[in-house]
């Protein structure tokens, strides 16, 4: 067996596994159960973004503006619950979904009808929702005092010991996963990216999918906007600045192929924690938070080189004894 | 035909195409055509490139829409608004292209876009192997239906396609050019096939280029020309001369420029030239004024050869000589240098960069020559591109215009004045009248005959038994990556170009 | 049926010898009708607009201060247009700058000279580049990704060199370069931008290297088959596209006289932006210099009218944002309208 033919998903939770076993070697707190906990809890949001993500770069697009739309959407419900203090907390996720996932359309929109290429479009919707959260709170923040507590506590809500947000987390790994493997839509994910011009051929939309991929990732956007402007009780217009390379890095070291149509939940989820136990662990290890862009940006480059170095086409192998030399021992 | 064949006939008809037309800015692709297609009979469609044939299986899967006229199934109107509905309607195709999902896996390729549903809608993956094996297992194909694609081979994957066409309930099977990429062998199974599909009833439409095939599997033929409906009947009813003579207008014998070759010292000489997976131990010597035709099946590993002799791949041993001096290339930069230049067999891929005028098409590999200072010089470029040009005869509005919007055959007139500007020595050309249209065929024949008169030595790489043999002075044979015969004067007749392709001869000699 | 026969009857009379024209319209004719024209239809526009809005606006001085806007972002729009009609992309510009000045920061605070800063300027700018190209073409990896990766990677440097501090104290000399001026209130940047200006016009347009970049762009397969050095190509455009980073990495520092890790933050949307905005197809494949050019006029005349009338910056950014899917988005929607 060779290093190709082992899934991503294992070589990544070995590295996990790996790194939190050096981190625990000199500081064993960190391996308690309790903090690797709070680090899962911590990346949920990353997780969740990165879920969407991946739909979008699986059908062969990219959506930088993901943190954008988190922003948005976070402010729009901070500034709700400022308004209305009394509006119902139960209504408050479905409304951020609601939010985010029209967000989303608008850029699946200009991909879909209009015929703009996806980087295009969402960096200059990255900037438009940027600039609408300044024109909406006329640039000021948001903070904890004016918030009701509801609105803060929601995400932290215990449930058998563990946060709501992580559970959110969790239902949303489990829904994208039974959404991209046991639905037509999810496989259409996968069928667009992989060979488009196959795909209209055995009659799906490509345009339609690709729409429908950027509102998924817009709903999960604007849910995590929420969450996250309830978390940390605060919000102002640079909530979550960049984090979209985050979510893409998530994505591409869990091993989803930027061209489109490969790769998996596990993998996502796997890649999005492997960011998310680095950023936790740099202040364990006494190690400046300033370190952690240059740590995601060199784990990007070196995931994209692994990527590339599996899905390197085998070329046509005519010689009947290299073929045989190929077979797998 | 009787009173009671008409109304047989009519009663059988399953699918109908009446007075198709079908627009495109500034082509008209159809122009009013007719198609019948009879259950449990075999239609081939017959027509050159160009003559509309792709289109018509565009409309049939609901690809394209008709600009008029009207689809009858069963007698009555019906329309395709996407390949879904088509497929509902039970018209299904095996398409010329790989429409297939290289990351799915064979189960998935076969079942996409109408897979089984259990509970909550979502996908019965367990109902949808059982179902992918069981018509795996009718078309006698030993694929496990969990493997990805991307691990199957050409030949199993054509499998697969015809296993995805045989999972709807079809009543109308298209084949498109199905055997373009199948062995000998891997035709007969499909031919196999195609008389199972008729003992079930459905109706076949069959388009093929290949004669021997159209006259071996269909029961009918129809002909289009030039986007019209020329003709239909019973194959029994026509030659292969009457056949051709409705494509084409004419009776026409494929005629080839006579040469008396002048056949002077070896330009290039290549020994022991070898890859780890495309090619082994090719040696041949190539001389000035000779054609020197490369025959073998697609997949032979002639293109990866050539393709290596320009320096696009890296061989792993092997010497070429040019003029009895080793040379090393590299690159096809370096092979420009050496006066080796390679016309692709792809023209859209590899050979025109279509979206650039014709002018900066033909000085491209040339600009060395056109330039001051690496300055471009417009006139000097014009007077390049002219020259070479006209000299094709090319038709284009001018040389300002984009290579895109030329007709095949004139693009692929830009490709070789493209390589003739660059004043090769040796000039290799890749299946150079694959699909182009029979009077730019002869152009290009007559121009190569030409260019051996000059004292270029030429190679071409063709499947066209009547090209290859029409053409060359000396044929070399290519199967699985080696060469397997020279052949010169009167050993070339087809048969024997056929048995050495086919490995028919190395068998024979094995059993000896 | 000989030969000559069969020519006679498949193609109509021939006139011998057959002639094909240069050309059908004029070059200036179609430039006339092109992007381009439409472009400097809305930069004149604009023009007179902010003459209205703004009293002070028609002033020498205040139409050269508009420059400032534009002219960094111009100058590494001119070497990411090659680059994008060569099909690539370089995200990590800003990034670049961002270490650039970081690196020339850290030599100034150690004493060294006016001279010594440019080069360490440049030095960085090319290395940044040469680092992108070669992920790019020896990897064979996506630029889009790689240059997000390297976006992260170099300004992660900075934080990492800087953290919350900053750089200043640099030689009065070397701010000439970001707040000089050669003549009148013709600035230093200015004159750099319009010299850079003509000479990637010149290289795009006039020169083989220029051909070549178009070539790789429609296809890149084709390109390698005819004898370009594609490999070499993109490596070349990606060494420009850092050195022109690291050029507007000068000015930028020059101009604001310090060095923060956030510097320039943002600024590839901005480039990315102008280049589009200027015609050049995101696709790879077709673009013009002048049309960049025009651009940045459009993008400078827009920033400071807006800022003439107190609109803050992350405003502006609406306007930049749907200005880049406007420009895009309009031709398609007329197309499709039409059809």
């Amino acid at each position: 067996m060779t290093l190709r033919t082992i899934p991503r998903e294992v070589i990544l939770g070995l590295v996990i596994i790996a790194l939190c076993g050096v981190i625990a070697a000199r500081f064993p707190n960190f391996v308690r159960p309790s903090n690797l906990l709070s680090v899962a809890t911590d990346t949920a949001p990353l997780i969740m973004l990165a879920l969407g993500q991946f739909a979008v770069i699986v059908t062969r697009c990219i959506d930088l503006s993901v943190a954008a739309n988190l922003a948005l959407t976070g402010m729009i419900c901070a500034l709700l619950n400022v308004a209305m203090p009394g509006f119902p907390m139960g209504l408050m996720l479905p409304l951020a979904l609601v939010v985010g996932a029209g967000l989303g359309a608008i850029n699946g929109v200009l991909v879909w009808k209009v015929g703009i290429p996806p980087i295009v479009v969402t960096l200059g919707t990255m900037t438009v929702f940027r600039g609408i959260i300044f024109l909406l709170s006329g640039g000021s923040w948001v903070n904890a005092h004016e918030m009701s507590a509801s609105f803060t506590q929601f995400p932290r809500i215990p449930v058998l010991g563990i946060e709501l947000l992580a559970w959110i987390a969790v239902i949303a790994v489990l829904g994208v996963y039974l959404l991209v493997t046991r639905t037509a839509l999810g496989r259409a994910f996968y069928a667009v990216g992989g060979n488009p011009h196959a795909a209209v051929y055995t009659g799906i939309d490509v345009g339609r999918t690709q729409f429908l991929a950027f509102v998924l990732s817009g709903a999960l956007a604007g849910m995590t906007g929420y969450l996250w402007v309830a978390r940390y009780a605060v919000a102002y217009v640079e909530i979550a600045n960049g984090f979209e390379l985050d979510v893409v890095a998530a994505c591409v070291i869990g091993g989803v192929a930027i061209a489109g149509g490969a790769g998996s939940v596990g993998g996502v989820v796997l890649g999005a924690l492997f960011l998310g136990v680095i950023k936790n662990a740099l202040p364990v290890v006494n190690i400046s938070p300033f370190w952690q862009l240059a740590i995601s940006g060199t784990a990007i480059i070196i995931a994209v080189a692994l990527n590339a170095r599996s899905n390197r086409p085998k070329g046509r192998i005519i010689l009947k004894k290299a073929e045989h030399s190929h077979e797998p021992v | 035909m009787t009173q009671t064949d008409q109304s047989r006939g009519a009663a059988l008809r399953v699918l109908e195409l009446d007075g198709i037309v079908k627009t495109f800015p500034g082509v008209k692709a159809l122009d009013g055509v007719n198609l019948s297609l009879r259950a449990g009979e075999v239609t081939a469609l017959v027509g050159e490139n160009g003559a509309g044939k792709s289109t018509i299986v565009k409309i049939l899967t609901g690809i394209y829409q008709p600009d008029g006229g009207e689809i009858l199934l069963d007698g009555a109107s019906i329309r395709f608004p996407d390949a879904d509905a088509a497929a509902r309607a039970g018209v299904t195709a095996i398409h010329q292209e790989t429409v297939l999902f290289e990351e799915l896996t064979v189960a998935e390729n076969i079942f996409i876009g109408h897979a089984p549903r259990g509970r909550f809608g979502m996908i019965d993956w367990a109902a949808m192997r059982k179902r992918a094996t069981e018509i795996l297992r009718s078309i006698g194909a030993e694929i496990d239906a969990e493997v990805k694609l991307a691990d199957l081979g050409i030949a199993s994957r054509h499998l697969v396609a015809i296993a995805r066409a045989l999972s709807v309930d079809a009543r109308v099977v298209i084949m498109d050019e199905p055997t373009a990429a199948l062995s000998h062998k891997e035709i007969e199974e499909l031919f196999a096939l195609v008389d199972m599909l008729k003992s079930q009833g459905k109706a076949i439409l069959f388009i093929s280029h290949k004669f021997d095939e159209i006259f071996r599997l269909a029961d009918r033929y129809t002909v289009f020309r030039d986007g019209q409906f020329v003709g239909e009947g019973k194959i029994g009813d026509v030659t292969h001369d009457d056949l051709v003579k409705m494509m084409v207008g004419r009776a026409v014998d494929q005629v080839f420029p006579k040469r008396s070759p002048v056949i002077g010292a070896p330009v290039l000489t290549v020994a022991g030239y070898s890859h780890p997976t495309e090619f082994e131990d090719i040696n041949f010597t190539l001389r000035s004024g000779e054609i020197l035709g490369f025959y073998g099946l697609v997949g032979a590993g002639r293109s990866e050869f050539m393709q290596s002799l320009i320096g696009i791949t890296k061989p792993s041993k092997g010497v070429v000589r040019i003029d009895d001096r080793v040379r090393v290339i590299r690159s096809p930069a370096a092979a420009i240098d050496e006066g080796i230049v390679y016309v692709p067999e792809d023209r859209g891929k590899q050979g025109a960069i279509t979206q650039l005028p014709i002018f900066q098409n033909v000085t491209l590999p040339s600009l060395g020559k056109t330039s001051r200072h690496g300055f471009t010089r417009m006139a000097e470029e014009f007077a390049l591109a002219r020259t070479y040009c006209e000299r094709l005869d090319l038709r284009a509005a001018s040389l300002d215009t984009t290579v895109g919007s030329l007709s095949g055959g004139n693009q692929q007139k830009v490709v070789i004045a493209k390589w003739l500007a660059t004043q090769p020595r040796v000039i290799i050309l890749d299946e150079p009248t694959k699909g182009i249209d029979i009077g730019s065929k002869a152009a290009v024949h007559d121009f190569m005959a030409e260019l051996a008169g000059a004292g270029l030595a030429v190679i071409m790489v063709s499947s066209e038994i009547p090209e290859i043999l029409g053409m060359s002075d000396r044929v070399i044979v290519m199967r699985e990556g080696r060469i397997v015969a020279e052949l010169e004067g009167d050993e070339m007749s087809p048969e024997v170009l056929v048995r050495h392709a086919a490995g028919i001869e190395e068998q024979l000699e094995a059993a000896q | 049926m000989s030969l000559s026969d069969l020519h006679a009857d498949m193609t109509e009379p021939r006139r011998a010898p057959r002639t094909i024209p240069d050309r059908l319209t004029s070059p200036l004719r179609r430039n006339l009708l092109g992007w381009e024209s439409l472009l400097l239809i809305v930069g004149i526009a604009i023009f007179i607009l902010n003459a209205f809005a703004s009293p002070y606006f028609l002033s020498a001085w205040s139409l050269s201060d508009a420059t400032f806007n534009f002219t960094e972002k111009a100058m590494i729009a001119f070497a990411m247009a090659l680059l994008i009609v060569a099909g690539e992309i370089d995200l990590s510009v800003a990034s670049i700058i961002a270490l650039a000045s970081t690196a020339m920061g850290a030599a100034a605070t150690a004493g060294a000279g006016t001279p010594v800063l440019v080069l360490i300027g440049l030095g960085t700018g090319l290395l940044c580049g040469a680092f992108n190209g070669t992920l790019v073409t020896r990897l064979g990896l996506p630029s889009i990704v790689v240059t997000i990766g390297t976006m992260s990677l170099f300004r992660g440097i900075s934080y990492i060199v800087l953290g919350d501090g900053a750089y200043r104290g640099y030689p009065t000399s070397f701010q000439w370069f970001g707040q000089g001026y050669v003549f009148w209130v013709i600035s230093f940047e200015f004159v750099l931008f319009a010299v850079l200006a003509v000479i990637f016009g010149l290289l795009l347009h006039k020169t083989n290297f220029g051909r070549a970049v178009y070539a790789v762009g429609n296809n890149p397969t084709a390109a390698l088959f005819s004898g370009i050095r594609v490999a070499r190509v993109k490596m070349t455009l990606f060494l420009l596209t850092g050195l022109m980073s690291g050029v507007a990495a000068i000015c930028l520092t020059a101009r604001l006289g310090s060095t923060r890790p956030s510097i320039a933050l943002g600024m590839e949307l901005e480039v990315v932006t102008m280049v589009v905005l200027g015609g050049v197809s995101i696709l790879g494949g077709a673009g013009s210099i002048p049309g960049v050019v025009i651009a940045a006029f459009v993008l400078g005349l827009v920033t400071f009218g807006l800022g003439l009338l107190n609109v803050p910056g992350i405003v502006m950014s609406i306007f930049t944002g749907a200005l880049l899917i406007g420009v895009i988005a309009l031709p398609r929607l007329i197309a499709k309208w039409r059809r």
